[in-house]
C-alpha cells in the first residue's frame, strides 16, 4: 500500500497556538528501515511535531504525509506504533489486559492478540509479570510495557517520544538493541531524545530549534560539518550560533 | 465493537477499585440514613405559656390544645422573668381595664410561637361561642316557638389523597432530594474517573489509536452506565424504604426515571471533566452547577419565583426529573403521564453525549 520510500514526510510544517508560533518550518523525512532521531531543547516543538504526525494537532501550514497519506487521518493510526512520553497505562489492569485493550483499539483481532502478546512480552522481558497489575510495576517495567504496546500489530512505522527517559543504562541499551532489530526487519523509527549519546545510534539526526529543523544529516556528517567530536557538541554549537 | 471493549475495560477497572466501589454504594446509603434520622425526629411542637390574670375559662380551653402547658403567675414581672430565663415560651397578660390580651413570645422557635397564637385564638373563639350559646338558649326559652333541641356539633372528617395527617414539608422534598442525590453521586464518580483518564495520559494515548471519538464516549457511557444504573436504583429503592416514602405510582417507574436521570448525570459529569484540569477544579463545579439545581428544581414552587429564576429552572435537568418523580410518587402518575419530562431528559442526554463526542476534538483533530 505504500509506494513512497518515505514513511514520514513533513514539508514546511507550521503550527501556532494562539499568537505563539511553535513550529515555523519543519521539514523531515524518515525512509523505510531507517532510524531518525529528533533532538532539541525542551520547548523546541518536538512534542508538537509528533502530535501533528499523529493527527492530534492539525498543522496550520505545510503538510504531514505518513505512509503516503495526509494527516490527520484516523484510520492510518492503525499502521503506526506510538510510545508516549508519559506511561499512559491503566494501573488497575494487568499488563496482559493493557496489551489486549490497546491491541483491540488498534483493530487487531482477539486471536491475533492471543498469539502476539506472549511474543511481545518475551521481547520486552515481562513474561513473568504479564498478569500482574500495572500499579505494582516499577518505572522501568512500565516503560517496557509501553514499548510493547507500541509494537502491537507489527507496524511499519514506530514513533517513540523519549522512550528512555528515567530508565537505567542496562535497560536503555536493551531498548536500543530492540530498535536495531526492528530496523533490520524493515521497520522505520522516529525517536525523540534528550540523551545525546543515543543520537549517535541513529541513522540520521534532525536538530530542532525554535520550531525549525536547522540541521538534518547522519551523525558523522553533522559532527564533521560542525567540526566537533560528538552530537552533544553539535547541539551546543548549533544553539550558540543561533 | 470497540465500544464494547472500552465498556468492558471500564467495568473491570471499577470492580478492582474496591474503595471507590464501596464509596459509590455506602455514601448514598449513609446520606439517606442520616436524612431519615433527622426527619423522623419527634416533631410534635410544645409550648410552655405563663398566664397573668387570664380568665379560668380561657385557660381551660387553651389547655385542651395538644402541646400547651400553662402556668399562672400573679405578677407580670415574675412571668416576664421566667420568659427571659427560658423557662417559658410565651407570656399572656390580660389587661382587665383595656379588655385586651398582651402576648409576649420568646420567638426562638417560630413553631412554638405559632402554636401559642393558635391556642389563644381557638380558646377565645370557643369561649365566645359558649357564651353565645348560653345567650341564645336563654332567649329561646322566652320565645313562643318550641326551640330546636341542642344543635349538633359540626364534625370535620379529613381525607388525604397523599400521605396522612403527619405529612410535612419533607414529603414534598423527598422525590426531588432522591433525584438530586442520584445526580450528585453519579456526577462525582463519572467526573472523577474521566479526569483520571485525562491526567494520567491514557485518554491521549487511546486517541492515538484509530478508535472513533464516539466509540470512546459510548464505551464510557455503557461502562459507567452500569454503575449509574446500580447507584440510581439503589438510591431510589433504599430511599423509598428507609425514608418511608409512600409511593402512589409504581416503584418500577420511579427506578426507571432515576436511572434515566443517572445517565444524564453521567453524560454531564463526563462533559464537566473536560473543562476541569484537576480534581480540585472539578470540585469547584459542584457549587456552581450541581448544588444550585436543588433551588431551582421545584422544592420551592417555581411559579412563585421571579421570572429569571423560572427560566433557569427550566434549563436544569433536575427540574424535569423532580417533576416526574413527584408526579409518580405523590400522584400515582404512570411513565406515559410524564412523557414530557422523559422526553426532555432524553434530549438532555442526547445533547450532552453529542457535546462529549465533539469535546474530544480537543484531544484529537479527527
Amino acid at each position: 500500500m505504500n509506494k513512497t520510500t518515505n514513511r514520514i514526510e513533513l514539508s514546511g510544517l507550521q503550527k501556532k497556538f494562539g499568537s505563539e508560533t511553535v513550529l515555523t518550518d519543519v521539514n523531515l523525512t524518515v525512509g523505510a528501515g531507517e532510524i531518525v532521531g529528533l533532538i532539541g531543547p525542551s520547548g523546541a516543538g518536538k512534542s508538537t511535531t509528533i502530535n501533528v504526525m499523529l493527527g492530534i494537532e492539525r498543522a496550520d501550514g505545510g503538510q504531514a504525509l505518513i505512509l503516503g497519506q495526509k494527516m490527520p487521518n484516523r484510520k492510518l493510526l492503525a499502521e503506526i506504533g506510538y510510545m508516549a512520553q508519559a506511561d499512559a497505562l491503566y494501573d488497575l489492569l494487568t499488563a496482559r489486559e493493557n496489551l489486549y485493550f490497546f491491541g483491540r483499539m488498534k483493530g487487531l483481532s482477539k486471536a491475533k492478540l492471543n498469539e502476539e502478546i506472549p511474543h511481545l512480552a518475551q521481547l520486552v522481558d515481562l513474561t513473568a509479570s504479564l498478569d500482574k497489575q500495572v500499579k505494582n510495576y516499577s518505572g522501568g517495567m512500565k516503560r517496557r510495557l509501553s514499548l510493547a504496546i507500541a509494537l502491537l500489530g507489527q507496524p511499519e512505522l514506530i514513533i517513540l517520544d523519549e522512550p528512555t527517559v528515567g530508565i537505567d543504562p542496562a535497560l536503555r541499551k536493551k531498548i536500543w538493541q530492540e530498535l536495531a532489530n526492528l530496523k533490520a526487519q524493515g521497520c522505520s523509527i522516529l525517536v525523540t531524545t534528550h540523551v545525546m549519546s543515543e543520537a549517535e545510534l541513529t541513522d540520521r539526526v534532525a536538530l530542532l530549534f525554535e520550531g525549525k529543523i536547522i540541521a538534518f544529516d547522519q551523525p558523522k556528517n553533522l559532527e564533521a560539518s560542525y567540526q566537533v567530536a560528538s552530537i552533544e557538541q553539535v547541539f551546543l554549537k548549533a544553539e550558540g550560533e543561533l | 465493537m470497540r465500544t464494547l471493549v472500552i465498556a468492558k475495560r471500564v467495568i473491570s477497572q471499577i470492580l478492582r477499585d474496591k474503595r471507590t466501589l464501596a464509596l459509590v454504594f455506602i455514601a448514598p446509603l449513609l446520606i439517606l440514613w442520616l436524612l431519615n434520622t433527622m426527619f423522623s425526629a419527634n416533631n410534635d411542637v410544645t409550648a410552655r405559656i405563663g398566664t397573668v390574670a387570664v380568665d379560668q375559662k380561657i385557660a381551660k380551653q387553651m389547655k385542651k390544645v395538644t402541646g400547651i402547658t400553662l402556668k399562672a403567675y400573679d405578677k407580670k414581672a415574675t412571668a416576664k422573668k421566667a420568659l427571659a430565663d427560658d423557662k417559658l415560651d410565651g407570656v399572656i397578660v390580660y389587661d382587665q381595664a383595656a379588655k385586651k390580651y398582651e402576648v409576649t413570645y420568646a420567638n426562638l422557635d417560630v413553631s412554638k410561637t405559632a402554636l401559642t397564637k393558635t391556642a389563644l385564638k381557638s380558646a377565645l373563639t370557643a369561649t365566645t361561642i359558649t357564651n353565645l350559646k348560653n345567650v341564645v338558649q336563654k332567649q329561646s326559652q322566652l320565645l313562643p316557638i318550641a326551640p330546636q333541641k341542642q344543635a349538633k356539633t359540626v364534625k370535620i372528617v379529613n381525607h388525604y389523597n397523599y400521605g396522612d395527617a403527619d405529612s410535612n414539608f419533607f414529603n414534598k422534598m423527598a422525590p426531588i432530594l432522591m433525584g438530586f442525590f442520584t445526580f450528585f453521586f453519579v456526577f462525582l464518580i463519572s467526573g472523577m474517573a474521566l479526569l483520571k483518564e485525562r491526567t494520567s495520559g491514557t485518554l491521549a494515548r487511546l486517541l492515538a489509536t484509530p478508535v472513533k471519538r464516539s466509540e470512546i464516549v459510548y464505551g464510557y457511557m455503557l461502562g459507567y452506565g452500569l454503575l449509574a444504573l446500580l447507584q440510581a436504583s439503589l438510591i431510589a429503592i433504599v430511599g423509598i424504604y428507609l425514608l418511608n416514602i409512600e409511593v402512589v405510582g409504581s416503584l418500577l417507574s420511579v427506578v426507571a426515571i432515576s436511572v434515566l436521570f443517572g445517565f444524564v448525570a453521567l453524560a454531564f459529569g463526563i462533559l464537566m471533566s473536560t473543562f476541569a484540569a484537576s480534581e480540585f477544579q472539578l470540585m469547584q463545579f459542584i457549587p456552581i452547577v450541581v448544588v444550585p439545581q436543588i433551588f431551582f428544581s421545584g422544592i420551592i414552587p417555581l411559579d412563585s419565583m421571579v421570572n429569571w429564576a423560572q427560566v433557569i429552572g427550566k434549563l436544569l435537568p433536575l427540574t424535569y426529573a423532580g417533576d416526574a418523580l413527584t408526579a409518580i410518587i405523590m400522584q400515582g402518575a404512570s411513565l406515559v403521564d410524564v412523557w414530557y419530562d422523559i422526553m426532555i431528559l432524553i434530549i438532555f442526554l442526547v445533547v450532552l453525549v453529542l457535546l462529549n463526542v465533539v469535546g474530544l476534538k480537543r484531544y484529537r483533530k479527527v
